[in-house]
């Protein structure tokens, strides 16, 4: 099993979630977040105090999937953030050892569905 | 590849992503996040009612790195983030299967920078 | 045998119930400017001065301020309780409307001077140390002060000094009393490496109501609902426009880029800058004080105080303080009997002594103000100690001081 965290541009995420979907993806968590890339973000200044770290509003999008689903979802998160423009985001897949549901106990790949 | 996710304190964040830069490590996803650890947090009332969670304010830092600039990541993350205290935070450093830039496509190392 | 003007009471009592709103205006201000763990800190002070302050005033504090006058310094206690403040009007300060009204107008002044001291200690300082320094300076100095310079029979007041609305009384004693409280306490662990203002759009809705209750504060102080109203009206809200519109503009000169914050903090000092001269100086003159202001505030800010180091962590000196001084000062200049004939000329309209008088006011009760507060501080610090240690400083006002917090992900 894998995790897969994708950082995306905040205005993609409905079309992520769409693609996702559309692989029969439906288990996902999303939160705000701030990142940079090569998009280097820019300096803050306040009053006299000033703040270069330069980080742009994100999402991020987790979600775990069996070994056999890793690249539908890899490509249907990409399908769905690319824009071709910098800043369009990144993908992380994460080797994942256990997961369970907490309802039922269930664990494995049952759990994931 | 490794994942690296760092709990800290909100104030040593600039600190941080400039002792990065200083490692050339320019990708960085930072959130918001609540935590408790030895700093065991404060009991909150809300006209007479507790709440005994303890959770404190805190930032989360992820970072994806090759294999050779895990230690160079992990250290730079300490030095900026270290003030003495309790509460300064904590460092993971997890398996990293898959890296993705989603504009390209590109993947493995060279998608990492 | 006076009466009372409906008109003139209806004014006032609007007038007081705007200054009320600045004092939340000023926790929004400050409490958008801190850090997330500390918001409430800041907002529980503002509100608890509300209460304290206005049973403080009740019970002694317009007594000492505005009672049968002592030696040009202090009002006595005769009024304490107010006995004898009652519905007829009281020709020695506002001829018109109730005396009742005029003690209720003149307790939110003394509300949020103190008020304004938060800013220089903020994120740092023990509640019940605040608590205990905030009373105690209420009425060790505020009240003497409000008494030298509106009271009947006050010393500054009997040598010509004019105040119109508080730049002496409020801006200059809280911002030198701030000054005081920044070197006491020390800075903020990390200083100056720490987090930017939290939430900005909350600094812009108290600035917004500063600016609105601030109508209250000068154009009120006209105490009667007429021409003098208006010019002060009217100056108030030039001196706010041009303060902002001069520090946008240095910011975008300077750095690049014109601020939220710059432009926030630029009106807030226009108005404080232009609190004494209200009612004295023409539009033209209110607009030149305001941009002067702007960039005397900016440069006050942004270079004095970080190149001496002090902490005064959201600028209650900075802006208040300076502003203030210098707005004592243009009022010396720029006053004219052709607003206010029950004001003076200033230098620029042929009266330099006029200069002088407000120079000395200026220095007696911003010096007065600072050494007092030096000493109360060192007071209150030996009593209840003044600052939080240093891992409730880490963890935050909010949950160390209150058992609360502003912002959760849980609940």
């Amino acid at each position: 099993m894998k995790y897969i965290i994708a950082i995306i541009q905040p205005d993609r995420l409905d079309d992520v979630i769409a693609a996702l979907e559309e692989e029969e993806i439906n288990l996902l968590t999303v939160s705000d977040c701030m990142g940079r890339g090569r998009q280097k973000g820019v300096a803050e200044v306040y009053r006299s105090h000033v703040d270069r770290s330069g980080l742009l509003h994100k999402l991020k999008v987790e979600l775990a999937v069996g070994n056999n689903n890793v690249w539908q979802a890899v490509d249907a998160i990409t399908r769905g953030a690319r824009t071709g423009n910098i800043g369009d985001g990144k993908i992380f897949v994460l080797e994942m050892e256990e997961c369970l549901r907490i309802r039922t106990g269930e664990t494995g790949i049952s759990a994931l569905a | 590849m490794k994942y690296i996710i760092a709990i800290i304190q909100p104030d040593r964040l600039d600190e941080v992503i400039a002792a990065l830069e200083e490692e050339e490590i320019i990708l960085v996803t930072v959130s918001e996040v609540m935590g408790r650890g030895r700093q065991k947090g404060v009991a909150e009332v809300y006209r007479s009612h507790v709440e005994r969670n303890g959770l404190l304010h805190k930032i989360k830092v992820e970072v994806a790195v090759n294999n050779n600039d895990v230690w160079r990541a992990v250290d730079a993350i300490a030095n900026g983030a270290r003030t003495g205290h309790v509460g300064d935070g904590k460092i993971f450093v997890l398996d990293m299967e898959e890296c993705v830039r989603i504009r390209t496509g590109e993947t493995g190392v060279s998608a990492i920078r | 045998m006076t009466s009372i003007d409906t008109g003139d009471t209806a004014w006032l009592l609007i007038s007081t119930a705007l200054v009320m709103l600045m004092t939340p205006g000023l926790a929004f201000f400050y409490g958008g400017l801190v850090r997330r763990k500390n918001i409430l800190s800041i907002m529980v002070q503002c509100m608890m001065l509300v209460a304290v302050i206005s049973l403080q005033w009740v019970a002694f504090g317009y007594s000492l301020s505005f009672g049968p006058d002592h030696a040009g310094i202090i009002g006595g206690l005769s009024w304490a309780g107010l006995h004898g403040v009652g519905l007829a009007p009281n020709p020695d300060y506002a001829a018109t409307v109730p005396h009742q009204l005029f003690m209720v107008y003149q307790m939110m002044f003394a509300v949020i001077t103190p008020a304004l001291i938060i800013g220089a200690f903020a994120e740092r300082m023990r509640f019940s140390a605040f608590l205990l320094f905030s009373v105690l300076w209420a009425t060790i100095v505020y009240d003497p002060m409000a008494h030298w310079v509106w009271g009947a029979g006050g010393f500054l007041k009997e040598m010509g000094a004019l105040d119109f609305a508080g730049g002496i009384v409020v801006h200059v004693s809280a911002g030198t009393g701030a000054l005081a409280a920044a070197l006491v306490l020390g800075r903020r662990r990390g200083y100056p490496e720490i987090s930017p203002p939290h939430n900005l759009p909350f600094a812009i809705l108290g600035a917004a109501l500063l600016w609105f209750g601030w109508f209250g504060f000068n154009a009120g102080s006209a105490l009667t609902s007429g021409t003098l109203a208006v010019s002060a009206f009217i100056s108030t809200h030039m001196a706010a426009a041009a303060g902002a519109l001069a520090w946008a503009v240095l910011e975008w000169v300077l750095s690049k880029r014109p601020t939220a914050l710059g432009i926030i903090s630029g009106a807030i000092a226009g108005l404080a800058t232009v609190t004494p001269a209200a009612g004295y100086v023409t539009p033209a003159g209110a607009i030149l004080i305001g941009f002067l202001t702007g960039i005397i505030c900016y440069f006050s800010v942004v270079w004095v105080k970080a190149r001496l180091g002090y902490d005064d962590s959201l600028d209650a000196f900075g802006v208040h303080g300076v502003g203030g001084m210098f707005g004592v000062l243009m009022t010396g200049i720029l006053a004219t009997t052709a607003v206010n004939p029950d004001g003076a000329d200033g230098l620029a309209y042929g009266h330099a002594k006029q200069l002088l008088i407000q120079f000395l006011a200026m220095i007696i009760c911003g010096a007065f103000s600072f050494v007092v507060s030096w000493g109360l501080l060192k007071l209150v610090d030996r009593v209840v100690g003044l600052r939080v240690s240093p891992d409730h400083e880490n963890i935050g006002l909010d949950l160390t001081q209150h058992r609360e917090s502003a912002y959760t992900i849980v609940g």
